[in-house]
């Protein structure tokens, strides 16, 4: 009778395939509103290209190469970035949130730094290694540590107690508690860390690729603005929301695998 | 539910009783001693900073015995069963059981199931072994306890598929995996509704007649422990008040007069003096 009666009936037999297709709809709608309107020309070439336009630009610069190695270099960053800020702060998560001793020596310190916003420290970086690839590195990884080390030491402190009593009881060494309780334990809490750093990655890396990069997706499009081509500018824009999208998915992904028995990814 | 209603049918109790009686003799074996350890409590003192807990709790329980320990809540039962089981360290006095143990002699059951949500059924089960789960015959001791409790096809099941009394009993086979000599039970069906209750008093009942450990059950619930204990201890303010042989044949069937009158009685000690029991 109502929509929200016939849902399950109508999907229950055929919903994987419609289902991977729905979140589509609205980004494919707005493309081809998009296009429509610069066609018609209700919004200018100046102000906006038209879809096409740009997937030609795309297509230019994929030809020549010079679309690949932005990318590459980009994704070289930000990856090499997140690798070294994240095994950082998972460190400093574990061992304070394991340690009392280490807890008190260091939390202090790193939460009066986690109040400074990183990205006010690229005058200083600047300074310090000029538009060289260390530069992004550290950025990349400073922003990157906070919401890691943060979710990781969240995620050990709020271990049910009465399962780490229980392991005890039942002769767990340090290592067996850590490995079979703890660290699964706190492993829903770490992919929200994850998630957060996703993000925060690729927002450090465009700023910093805008300001200080002769080379990359944030370069490509600081160099297209001075030659008046916006058709790249916007690419660079939409390829950054994929590349976000991407990693997104691939955490997801990894979550799905390693939570299975989380009843918020059980399917059955 | 169904095995709720199968165990407290009228018609299952001849099979039952014929079950128990097997498995009375398989537990006393030739010479007629119990795989249970005595356990023997002298002078056990019991503070937290400067509340006294448990003053002076002397106490001997023979070998397979099923005490129940009774009280209201803060009396220390809960503390005396924390330090039988090795949870807390003594203030004063000994805990002493007959023979030496290993861990994995002395296990708890608590209230909560305590699984581990990230395991299959079948390794939480295995966790029980305690150091003996890296030997290769671990898989199929865990299969069958988890047989032992009903629940074998259960066993590659993630814990939170399970309902609260399916939890409750493979957190009760994960206690019996490592075959302890003596089983502590801390309030363990107090979070269960009523049936399963019931079902799991009778599973409780089985396995301490088929293993033959020494039973200590917690509880609140007066009428579980006249249903199921030898023995009711009364705690009153960190001592034993009451201590009360149940001197009922099993099977015991559930509501029966004699029950419901040492259940009364019971029930009469805990309440005097701090209420009027005029009406009792």
């Amino acid at each position: 009778m109502s929509l929200i009666d016939s849902l399950p009936r109508v999907g229950a037999p055929k919903l994987p395939r419609v289902d991977g297709l729905i979140p589509w709809i609205v980004p494919l709608t707005i493309i081809l509103i998009w296009q429509v309107a610069c066609v018609t020309g209700f919004v200018s070439a100046r102000v906006l290209p038209a879809p096409s336009d740009v997937a030609l630009a795309g297509w230019k610069l994929l030809l020549s190469g010079e679309l690949a190695r932005n990318i590459w270099v980009s994704f070289w960053r930000a990856s090499v970035g997140f690798l070294i800020g994240g095994s950082i702060g998972f460190s400093f998560g574990l061992a304070n949130g394991l340690s009392q001793t280490s807890s008190k020596l260091t939390d202090t310190t790193l939460q009066m730094v986690r109040n400074i916003p990183h990205l006010a420290l690229i005058p200083l970086v600047i300074l310090w290694f000029g538009i060289d690839e260390s530069a992004k590195l550290f950025l990349v990884a400073l922003g990157v540590f906070f919401p890691i080390y943060l979710n990781t030491l969240h995620g050990i402190r709020t271990v049910d107690p009465q399962l780490i009593e229980m392991g005890r009881i039942y002769g767990m060494s340090d290592g067996e508690l850590f490995r079979r309780v703890i660290f699964p334990g706190a492993l829903p809490s770490i992919f929200v860390g994850l998630r957060f750093a996703l993000g925060i990655m690729w927002l450090t890396l465009i700023v910093a690729e805008t300001i200080a990069a002769s080379s990359g997706l944030g370069y490509m499009a600081m160099q297209a603005r001075e030659f008046m081509l916006i058709d790249v500018v916007v690419l660079s824009i939409l390829i950054y929301a994929l590349l976000g999208k991407l990693a997104d998915s691939a955490s997801r992904a990894l979550e799905r695998l390693t939570l299975s028995w989380h009843p918020a990814f059980q399917k059955h | 539910m169904q095995e709720a209603l199968r165990l407290i049918s009228p018609g299952a109790e001849p099979v039952r009783a014929d079950f128990v009686e097997q498995a009375r003799r398989l537990r006393h074996g030739s010479d007629g001693a119990s795989r249970g350890l005595a356990l023997t409590i002298r002078g056990l003192r019991k503070s937290f900073g400067d509340n006294e807990v448990l003053r002076g709790i002397d106490l001997h329980i023979p070998a397979g015995q099923f005490v129940a320990i009774v009280g209201r809540s803060g009396c220390g039962k809960s503390t005396l069963l924390r330090l039988i089981a090795g949870l807390e360290t003594i203030t004063a006095g000994t805990i002493g059981f007959s023979e030496e143990t290993r861990p994995e002699d002395v296990r708890v059951m608590f209230q909560e199931p305590r699984l581990l949500p990230w395991a299959r059924v079948l390794s939480n089960v295995e966790v029980g072994l305690g150091h003996e789960r890296h030997l290769p015959d671990a898989q199929a001791r865990a299969e069958s306890a988890l047989v032992e409790v009903g629940l074998d096809e259960k066993r590659g099941q993630w814990p939170a598929v399970l309902s609260g009394g399916q939890k409750q009993r493979v957190a009760l086979a994960r206690a019996l995996v490592s075959q302890p000599r003596v089983l502590a039970f801390d309030e363990p069906l107090g979070a269960l509704d009523a049936l399963t209750r019931i079902s799991m008093q009778r599973l409780l009942e089985r396995v301490w007649h088929d293993q033959g450990f020494t039973a200590i059950l917690v509880t609140h619930d007066v009428s579980e422990a006249v249903a199921l204990a030898d023995r009711v201890l009364v705690i009153e303010e960190g001592g034993i008040a009451h201590d009360i042989e149940v001197d009922i044949p099993r099977p015991r069937r559930r509501g029966s007069a004699q029950l419901a009158a040492l259940e009364g009685s019971i029930l009469k000690n805990l309440l005097q003096g701090t209420e009027d029991t005029s009406d009792l």
